[in-house]
């Protein structure tokens, strides 16, 4: 169950640092276990819709993209870079106003070079989601000759 | 008010969009949305190239302006899913997106998006979408 990896923790912290995330605020919540946690917070510059204040799609977007790639840095134990293949999301319901969002992803299934991950997107209650996404990255293997560019 | 008037109107409406930086551009009935490169949209410093989150929301964005234009109501319509293809890494530099408004119902729209970047034969990304038009 426990996975107390101080490596895999600074790892995954780093996904914090990438300009997109630092940009939308993201907070890394947990990595352990193939399963990463995330949240973005509420702020009136990412709101979709002023008249509800309810934060953009999009920044759902971004996070669910962005925790799919944690989850698999938590998988694999070390960071290695990805290409998302595909990300569908079903939008259940907006979210509260004025609420941020968190993100639990699950890398459930890995090959050499695929890795599967299912997440979901909730502002209060982890089992009322407002959002819920598949999605299907590339791995960039290990570094060698003829590897390490994604096309 | 003018097809003009009603994607200003969208465009200005959202923080989100300003966010992102996102403008469009109307040719006719040809709905273009452009945005234009800036740092804090890069999900990968290495190569370096845009976040998929980035181009996953303008595309949805994309898809919403066209609706907002001809489908116009004070309300928002509202995303019930999208399935998103990335196809090439998007580049440090413009991005470029088309919709194309595959069947508008009373309720529902079906939605096909496409980015490029240098070329519209070679897409980076592709989207299709639901999403439920809103009532007066």
């Amino acid at each position: 169950m426990s996975d107390p990896n101080p490596n895999l923790a600074a790892a995954a912290a780093m996904a914090t640092e990438v300009p997109q995330a630092a940009a939308l605020g993201f907070q890394m919540v947990s990595a352990a276990n193939a399963r990463g946690v995330m949240h973005a917070p509420w702020r009136e510059d990412l709101v979709g819709d002023p008249e509800t204040g309810v934060i953009a799609s999009g920044v759902v977007t971004s996070l669910l993209d962005h925790c799919c790639g944690m989850a698999i840095t938590a998988a694999t134990g070390e960071r290695r870079p990805t290409a998302t293949l595909d990300l569908r999301i079903d939008y259940m319901r907006p979210a509260a106003p004025r609420a941020g969002v968190t993100v639990e992803a699950h890398c459930y299934h890995m090959t050499r070079s695929i890795a599967f991950v299912r997440a979901h997107a909730w502002d209060a209650d982890p089992a009322d989601p407002i959002a819920t996404a598949q999605a299907a990255f590339m791995l960039a293997g290990p570094v060698g000759p003829g590897t390490g560019g994604a096309a | 008010m003018t097809p003009e008037d009603h994607l200003r109107a969208f465009l200005a409406r959202a923080p989100y969009i300003r966010f992102l930086g996102m403008t469009a551009e109307l040719a006719g009935d040809e709905l273009t949305g452009i945005l234009p490169f800036s740092p804090h949209l890069i999900g990968n410093t290495m190569l370096p190239a845009l976040h998929g989150g980035v181009i996953g929301g303008f595309l949805e964005m994309t898809a919403l302006a066209p609706l907002a234009v001809t489908q116009s109501t004070p309300r928002v319509h509202k995303t019930i899913d999208v399935t998103i293809e990335y196809l090439r890494p998007g580049r440090a530099m413009t991005t470029y997106a088309r919709a194309d408004l595959r069947k508008v119902g009373r309720r529902i729209a079906n939605v096909h998006v496409e980015a490029w970047q240098e070329a519209r034969s070679q897409p980076i990304a592709a989207l299709r979408g639901h999403f439920m038009l809103a009532e007066d």
